[in-house]
């Protein structure tokens, strides 16, 4: 188990590099210089251009330009600074997060306590009429697109009943993150729902129940720990990937209800060109995933013993 | 009364916010019933993060110079009709365009008490012109004495001077300034933020005072909570007529114009600077006397890029083919149809509220006439390749009105016509620079400083910052340098009227039509004004108790 982590740890190096990479090359090879951008339909003498090019590393060779950066985040946690507004790409990201970060914890509890119980009560009831309901509902979600719910929520909560404010404040409170939460988790959940149903309704019909059943242990414990279990582990799979999903791709929402978060942060930085603070954004996200996946494989081996790691 | 402050040309940001598709046009803006006015109350307006420091000299896009507008008072300012008034100064006075002479009021302080000089102002120049310090505005300074000296064109030249030669404090209150040669409308530039004092804290360290920043305007800077918001409160002591009406403003941001419509509705925002697509069609319904419908001095053209084979080879294009695809533009039905009444359709180069503006600067080119534009078009000898492509950003929302002047072109004369996405405003800066438009680009511009010279001279002049067309003429070139040096202002804007006028038989660009605010307030605020770049007055919006 050990050296199963450590194997995985070293994995990620690899990894690291080539994303962080990859990104940086995309980045740089879009259209438009994100120097002259900053001065719009009026341009600016070649001088200032020059010298702001100069200032920022832009005329150096594009492989040097990596591995200043690189070497930048590894030895002195520097993710370099944006062109525009001279701030330092650490302390945006560090603006941005945290409310991502809460706003993803509230989509990704919503979609694990709704999606888990949907989900298994459509897998125990399967070919019944609350699975029936259960699947058209999952359906109905998976088939919105997100901009729609996310006025839907507004109009009916915001505009009508008047119980929440149509736009997340600068404090970012909790309570006004639950309605962009809602929005975020909804696709998941109904995708976890969905997985839970299918994976519960075929173990209902494993061998293992049969027996644990046959043992004449209660059916709590039967669902509960033996179905369960073994159940579950399609759906963390999803969950491990839907972390960092939830924590980058949430444009659409975050732009909804105002929230300045790490969606329109990425948004932001592609349009005006902000390589480092993109590449930046990308690499924690990387990691984030990273991290998540490894937690994921772990859990494997919790779920079902049978699963064992060299 | 501060009618309007000095304006800045149109970034990426903001086409995306004027991306207007939809709305109704027409209706007043009566101020509605005046409630009781609290002097203390704060209010909000909706703007975006500034996109750099809060430099004056590197402020170019609206976020930034809103804020600046507030934080800054210039020498002068305009009204409403484009008339200079003086703020700051006591005086800016000449004899010749040449050698200005301009008086400070005196017992003006910046936020942090220390005096406002003559040396807060050549200091504060000095320092913006040099190209160490890598200004976005430093060209600004270009008609003064010495500035090649500090501002070298060259790439990687160093600064030759460490200060501008043209600049001389006479006393505590009173310095000359010395121009290359006679700009008789100069003293209008003045009001342009680039032009602010600086205060003595500032040179110790200019990134820290870019983030927070002193100045000597109606407010001072109280915090900037970076993506979120920045908030002004009324400076006490100041001593301009423009003195604030309300405590303090927070300048907030929105991730997009229809969150902070929402937010207006539901009282969050007070002040709106533009309303989004979404909601043009009902702001009217849903604001009533609060919804905001005012021409500003912007205008939207197409401008030619000269450079392109198409209009040089084998031989150069005549104007007259120019001025047949401009009069196959219906600029009436697309202002009203496409763009829904959020643009009012052009009759010249120069944007209206400004002085020197002639309702027909541009004769009939900009008349719809399929029949003459058929036959100017045959006359100038045909489009070459019968085919245009017009360039625009993606991401601004020009597309429905480039297809349906497109459609125009094709309807009234049989030139195939097609618009060329690009997909950014980054994408769409590059291929002009790098001189890869295929023929025609769509273009912006808003007043710079309220004069005719703004819309003709730093746009059409050979070399100018906003001719990227390529488009050059040595006729119009030595035009406009008679213009610039005559003796009084009076007839430097009535040549530059006569020069507009002649603009038809080079036609440089297509105009198509001037921008629009559309906008709205809250139920908060009243007298809620819009200067003539577009953007709310800060100090003149008085919160209700």
């Amino acid at each position: 188990m050990g050296r199963y982590v450590a194997r995985r740890l070293l994995q990620m190096i690899p990894v690291f590099f080539g994303t962080t990479l990859l990104i940086f090359l995309m980045v740089y090879s879009l259209p438009g210089d994100p120097v002259a951008g900053l001065f719009g339909d009026k341009g600016t003498d070649p001088a200032t251009l020059a010298a702001l090019r100069h200032e920022h590393g832009l005329d150096q060779w594009i492989g040097k330009q990596y591995f200043d950066y690189i070497t930048g985040i590894l030895f002195h946690f520097d993710f370099g600074t944006q062109i525009r507004s001279g701030r330092e790409v650490t302390e945006v990201i560090g603006a941005a997060f945290p409310v991502t970060l809460r706003l993803a914890f509230l989509a990704f509890a919503i979609e694990i306590v709704l999606g888990l119980a949907l989900g298994i009560v459509a897998g125990l009831k399967a070919g019944k009429l609350a699975d029936n309901v259960i699947l058209i509902l999952t359906l109905l979600i998976i088939s919105m697109p997100v901009f729609v719910l996310g006025f839907i929520i507004k109009a009916v909560f915001a505009f009508q009943l008047g119980w929440i404010t149509p736009t997340v404040s600068n404090e970012e409170t909790w309570g006004e993150l639950v309605a962009p939460a809602i929005v975020l988790g909804s696709l998941s959940l109904a995708y976890v729902a969905r997985l839970t149903r299918t994976s519960m309704a075929e173990n209902l019909r494993a061998d293992y129940v049969r027996t644990a059943v046959a043992k004449g242990l209660p059916k709590r414990r039967v669902i509960g720990v033996h179905l369960m279990r073994n159940s579950m582990i399609p759906v963390v799979t999803f969950l491990g990937t839907d972390i960092g999903a939830l924590m980058g791709g949430a444009v659409v929402t975050e732009g909804i209800f105002n929230v300045k978060g790490v969606g329109g942060l990425i948004y932001d930085s592609v349009l005006r060109r902000e390589g480092l603070t993109v590449v930046g954004v990308v690499t924690v996200l990387v990691v984030v995933y990273l991290i998540a996946s490894l937690l994921v494989d772990l859990l494997y081996a919790v779920m079902d013993p049978r699963i064992r790691y060299a | 009364m501060r009618g309007a402050k000095s304006a800045k040309w149109v970034t990426g940001a903001i086409v995306v916010a004027l991306a207007a598709t939809a709305c109704g046009g027409g209706g007043g803006k009566n101020a509605g019933a005046k409630g009781e006015v609290d002097p203390n109350g704060i209010y909000s307006i909706e703007v975006g993060e500034p996109e750099k420091l809060l430099h004056p000299a590197d402020t170019m896009e609206s976020n930034g110079s809103i804020a600046m507008s507030g934080l800054f008072s210039q020498l002068v300012d305009y009204d409403a009709d484009g008339k200079i008034v003086n703020v700051n100064a006591e005086s800016v006075t000449t004899t010749d365009s040449k050698l200005w002479t301009v008086k400070l009021k005196p017992g003006w302080t910046f936020h942090d008490g220390t005096k406002v000089t003559a040396e807060s102002y050549v200091k504060a120049w000095n320092w913006a012109a040099n190209i160490n310090n890598k200004q976005g505005n430093a060209s600004w300074f270009a008609d003064i004495k010495g500035f090649e000296a500090l501002h070298p064109e060259a790439e990687g030249a160093k600064p030759t001077a460490e200060a501008l030669e043209g600049l001389k404090i006479v006393d505590e209150n009173t310095f000359t300034i010395e121009l290359n040669s006679a700009v008789p409308y100069f003293a209008y530039k003045l009001g342009y933020e680039v032009f602010s004092p600086l205060a003595a804290s500032f040179y110790a360290d200019p990134a820290a005072a870019g983030e927070k920043p002193v100045g000597n305007g109606p407010y001072k800077f109280k915090s900037w909570e970076h993506k979120k918001q920045i908030e002004l409160t009324r400076f006490d002591d100041y001593k301009g007529a423009d003195k604030a009406k309300n405590g303090g403003v927070i300048l907030k941001n929105y991730t997009g114009v229809e969150a902070a419509y929402e937010d207006l509705k539901a009282g969050n925002v007070d002040v709106l600077r533009q309303i989004g697509p979404k909601d043009l069609p009902v702001y009217r319904a849903d604001l009533g006397d609060r919804a905001v419908d005012q021409a500003y001095s912007a205008i939207q053209t197409l401008a030619i890029a000269y450079y392109a084979d198409q209009w040089k080879t084998p031989k150069k294009v005549d104007p007259k083919v120019i001025q047949g695809l401009s009069m196959a533009i219906d600029r009436d039905t697309i202002t009203k149809t496409v763009l829904q009444g959020t643009r009012e359709p052009a009759t010249g180069w120069v944007a209206k509220g400004v002085l020197g503006y002639t309702p027909t600067g541009s004769g009939d080119v900009t008349k719809f006439d399929p029949a003459k534009a058929k036959a100017l078009i045959a006359e100038g000898g045909g489009v070459p390749n019968n085919e245009i492509f017009i360039q625009f950003n993606s991401d601004g929302g020009h597309k429905e009105w480039v297809e349906a002047v497109c459609g125009s072109i094709t309807q009234a004369t049989g030139v195939k016509c097609t618009g060329d996405a690009k997909p950014d405003f980054q994408a769409d800066l590059q291929a002009r620079k790098s001189k890869q438009v295929k023929s025609i680009y769509r273009s912006g511009w808003v007043l710079d400083y309220p004069v005719n010279a703004n819309f003709i001279s730093d746009l059409f002049r050979t070399g100018a910052g906003g001719n990227q067309g390529g488009f050059t003429n040595p006729e119009l070139d030595a035009k406009i340098a008679a213009a610039d040096s005559a003796a009084t202002l009076d007839e430097s804007v009535k040549a530059y009227q006569a020069i507009e006028k002649d603009l038809v038989n080079y036609m440089p660009s297509i105009p198509l039509w001037y921008y629009k605010v559309n906008a709205g307030y809250s139920e908060k605020v009243q007298n809620v004004k819009y200067a003539q770049d577009g953007d709310p007055i800060l100090d003149q919006v008085e919160v209700k108790k």
